[in-house]
């Protein structure tokens, strides 16, 4: 795989008091995603070319892809496809990588969010929007024990999903939409 | 990116009420336990001055743009302590504060909030671009540790 043809669009970066395996072990295990992760449950093989999944509470295939680069515990890069929106599966898969770094009694956790492609900012809006939640929930669920109190994100999120929906539709439609 | 759209969102959600986390940004015994070490000091009026100092040195200071607690609070910012940034003309802070329960919508299961900081109107080939975009998840993670667990992150002396 060509990793030079990922380029980061976003990355958001958290500072946690914890220790870089404890963030390692939220990140790959499927009791604790489960937490913090809008109840999905991660599946993941922790060696390049391992299956990686996220599962939603009701079964549903979330997203699907496969392991880049594990180096416990400091990173964990995953190829990531978005499988429950029929709109979004046509786009070619990014690139998800968890860098964990050690500071002191503290971890610096960034996590980069790649594609291969151009995309429509409405597009991207899905994980700019998802992973605040997601790795604020982490920072909480780790440093107090428990997550955020629990709320309704995804109506929240209504008007965007539709948007990155008709945006994906339009993408996938382009000539030079990436895929071979 | 083309240097004029230069522009940074930061989201975080804080186990917190808009009232706590407002009085988080404005008072200086607090900011010093997350800003860097700071104390804030404005009398918060529209057009007034606010300065960030650490010890007896500003760090960073600016005019009050709005003042609206608990929802919304926007300065502009001039960094004046590091000698290669300070020539830099001001760019402009906004803290946005949204309770979620607020949102209709949402079936909020007791106290959150989030809060979005953008800071915005960076000249071309701005330095002080880079410096804010390493600076703000310091301040930010250590602002929601402090609220949902009375600790200082300390991680301000490992970062700076």
């Amino acid at each position: 795989m060509n990793l030079d043809a990922f380029k980061p669009n976003t990355v958001y970066v958290t500072y946690i008091a914890s220790t870089p395996e404890k963030v390692w072990e939220a990140l790959t295990s499927g009791e604790a995603t489960k937490q913090y992760f809008f109840g999905r449950r991660i599946e993941i093989e922790l060696k390049p070319g391992g299956l990686f999944r996220f599962w939603q509470p009701d079964g549903t295939l979330d997203v699907e892809g496969k392991v880049v680069e594990c180096d416990p515990p400091r990173k964990l890069s995953v190829t990531w496809k978005v499988m429950w929106i029929a709109e979004l599966k046509k786009l070619p898969e990014c690139l998800v990588t968890y860098q964990i770094d050690e500071l002191g009694k503290v971890v610096r956790l960034t996590m980069t969010e790649a594609h291969q492609i151009e995309l429509d900012p409405k597009i991207l809006e899905g994980g700019r929007r998802g992973w605040p939640v997601i790795l604020n929930n982490l920072k909480t669920l780790l440093e107090t024990g428990k997550p955020l109190p629990e709320f309704d994100f995804m109506s929240d999120a209504k008007k965007s999903l539709e948007e990155m929906k008709t945006a994906a539709e339009r993408q996938v439609g382009m000539p030079n939409d990436g895929r071979e | 990116m083309n240097s004029e759209n230069q522009k940074f969102v930061y989201v975080t959600l804080i186990k917190t009420t808009p009232d706590k986390l407002w009085e988080a940004l404005i008072t200086p015994d607090f900011s010093m336990k997350y800003f860097l070490g700071t104390r804030v000091e404005s009398d918060w009026k529209i057009g007034s001055k606010v300065v960030y100092r650490r010890g007896n040195d500003i760090t960073d200071e600016g005019v009050v743009l709005k003042f609206e607690p608990p929802r919304l609070l926007s300065y502009t910012f001039h960094h004046v302590w590091r000698e290669e940034l300070r020539n830099e003309a001001p760019s402009r802070v906004t803290f946005e504060i949204g309770k979620l329960a607020d949102e209709p919508a949402l079936g909020l299961k007791g106290d959150a909030v989030r809060l979005t900081v953008t800071h915005e109107d960076f000249p071309s080939n701005s330095k002080v671009f880079l410096a804010i975009s390493k600076g703000w998840p310091v301040i930010l993670s250590g602002l929601k540790t402090l609220l949902e667990t009375g600790h200082d992150l300390s991680v301000a002396k490992v970062v700076s």
